[in-house]
């Protein structure tokens, strides 16, 4: 491994991000209209619109704000706008953004209505985009990163190359004094022994278990047939994955030999320093990114067999996948090949080696193949229904 | 050095994983053993995607199936020697 430095934007909280997007942030779903007027008028700005914070109560309320927050405070963001129908949340929105010490504003529509909040919005984000086009990269190390992963649509090549070659690079950065996360707690089902071992003290092990237990009572009082239908996929079977245990063994090889040092509620950020963190999250893509994005992960590696599509709008995520067939039907899809491992043309440390370069040029400012396609997938998980 | 067909985790792993788009019935496999560097031979008796499973060995019904040494499920059907191993004949323990 060579060059251990990128450029980043430093923020003003002294977090480092590797995008500088000015966010239209809506704060429930009959804000996104106004949302979308405010993103197509002015240029370089990045709305974010999406379908809930009406209603929600208790613990699942409590996660859509840390999401939406969150995702304010992500050092991939420049400045906010937020968006909301009235100004009590609205508020509440900007009151936590503002604690990282960036631009941040709040409109709300009762009062105004739609056409005026428009105007009002779209002078401040066009005040922020002006700003935030003047801010330069500067020299980063590594040890500021922070790295989060997840695997998707994953197959058979997964386990034995693309998630191995993710797990190699954890090993790597890990030492450096990186941030990283996974997650995907109903997928660890099979292998929730081991992945409770791989915790950093029996402690940590116990709080995982914790955490996987709460989820599987859940999954057993919820379910409606034997998860066959749905776990593995039908994307994974075809790829050759037959069983949960098989998947589950193959999707903690994304970890390599690193143990984590905690276990973090969805959207919650890091606190016990650097370190790999397991979080608490689905295994659907994109809910899983959205909350790590949110706990302030700034780049994501995302290794595929089948070929998941996914990306975030402000975390740019890396995809690399081994599966030659794949890479020959939907490449404009992946962003690094490590199928020379299944040909033993490549050995993992020389995958890991890869990965981290194209990594650091992602850092660096080149556009994902997710980024460049226009994935700018963004779900707030939901913990229940509303009230 | 030849060309490798499937890849095996551990050797004490009860299926490889095939690794080329062309595995056929009645052809040759050559398998990987990766974490012995071993290199073993077995004939497939159906064509096999990549990505998809060939049995190591022989397997009855209500026998375990290992794969990264630990165990993936239970045998659902009887299993032989380069036969195509999946949904139809290894089942979770799970559910």
């Amino acid at each position: 491994m060579s060059a251990k430095k990128f450029f980043g934007y430093r923020r003003e909280n002294g977090r480092v991000g590797i995008r500088n997007h000015v966010v239209i942030l809506s704060l429930d779903d009959i804000s996104n209209a106004c949302v979308e007027a405010v993103g197509n008028n002015i240029k370089g700005t990045l709305a974010i619109p999406h379908s809930y914070g009406r209603l929600q109560f208790g613990a699942d309320l409590e996660l859509t704000f840390r999401t939406l927050i969150g995702t304010g405070c992500n050092p991939n963001v420049a400045a906010v706008v937020v968006v909301g129908i009235e100004p009590k949340w609205t508020q509440k929105l900007v009151d936590g953004i503002a604690k990282t010490g960036k631009p941040v504003a709040g409109f709300s529509i009762e009062q105004n209505g739609d056409i005026n909040t428009i105007a009002m919005a779209s002078r401040k984000a066009k005040e922020f985009v002006q700003w935030a086009t003047e801010l330069q990269r500067e020299e980063c190390d590594l040890s500021e990163l922070w790295v989060s992963v997840k695997c998707g649509e994953s197959d058979t090549t997964s386990g034995l190359a693309s998630n191995p070659t993710v797990g190699n690079v954890i090993d790597k950065i890990t030492p450096l004094g990186s941030y990283s996360c996974f997650g995907e707690t109903s997928e660890i089902t099979g292998a929730e022994a081991y992945a409770a071992s791989r915790g950093m003290t029996p402690e940590v092990g116990a709080k995982f278990m914790k955490t996987w237990e709460s989820y599987n009572q859940f999954i057993l009082d919820n379910k409606t047939d034997d998860l066959s239908d749905s776990q593995p996929t039908k994307g994974n079977i075809e790829g050759g994955l037959t069983t949960i245990e098989e998947k589950a063994f193959g999707n903690i090889a994304k970890i390599g030999k690193t143990k984590y040092i905690d276990v973090l509620e969805p959207a919650e950020a890091p606190s016990k320093g650097p370190g790999l963190y397991f979080m608490d999250t689905s295994s659907a893509a994109a809910e899983c990114v959205t909350l790590q994005a949110a706990a302030g992960f700034v780049v994501h590696l995302f290794p595929t067999g089948q070929g998941n599509i996914i990306g975030n709008p402000i975390e740019p995520v890396i995809k690399l996948s081994a599966n030659p067939r794949t890479i020959r039907t939907m490449g404009e899809h992946i962003d690094v090949d490590v199928s020379g491992i299944l040909r033993r043309e490549m050995n993992l440390d020389e995958a890991g080696d890869k990965l981290i370069e194209e990594m650091i040029r992602v850092c660096n400012g080149r556009n994902t193949s997710a980024e460049a396609l226009g994935h700018r997938e963004f779900v707030i998980t939901k913990l229940y229904r509303s009230a | 050095m030849s060309e490798t067909h499937f890849l095996v985790h551990d050797k004490a792993d009860s299926v490889g994983v095939v690794v080329v788009e062309d595995a056929k019935a009645g052809m040759d496999l050559v398998g990987w053993i990766m974490n012995t560097d071993e290199t073993v031979t077995i004939k497939a008796n159906q064509d096999i995607a990549i990505g998809h499973k060939i049995a190591c060995d022989d397997f009855a019904t209500g026998g375990t199936i290992l794969k990264y040494g630990s165990d993936i499920g239970k045998v659902v059907a009887n299993i032989k020697k380069g036969d195509h191993v999946h949904v139809h004949n290894l089942k979770t323990k799970r559910w």
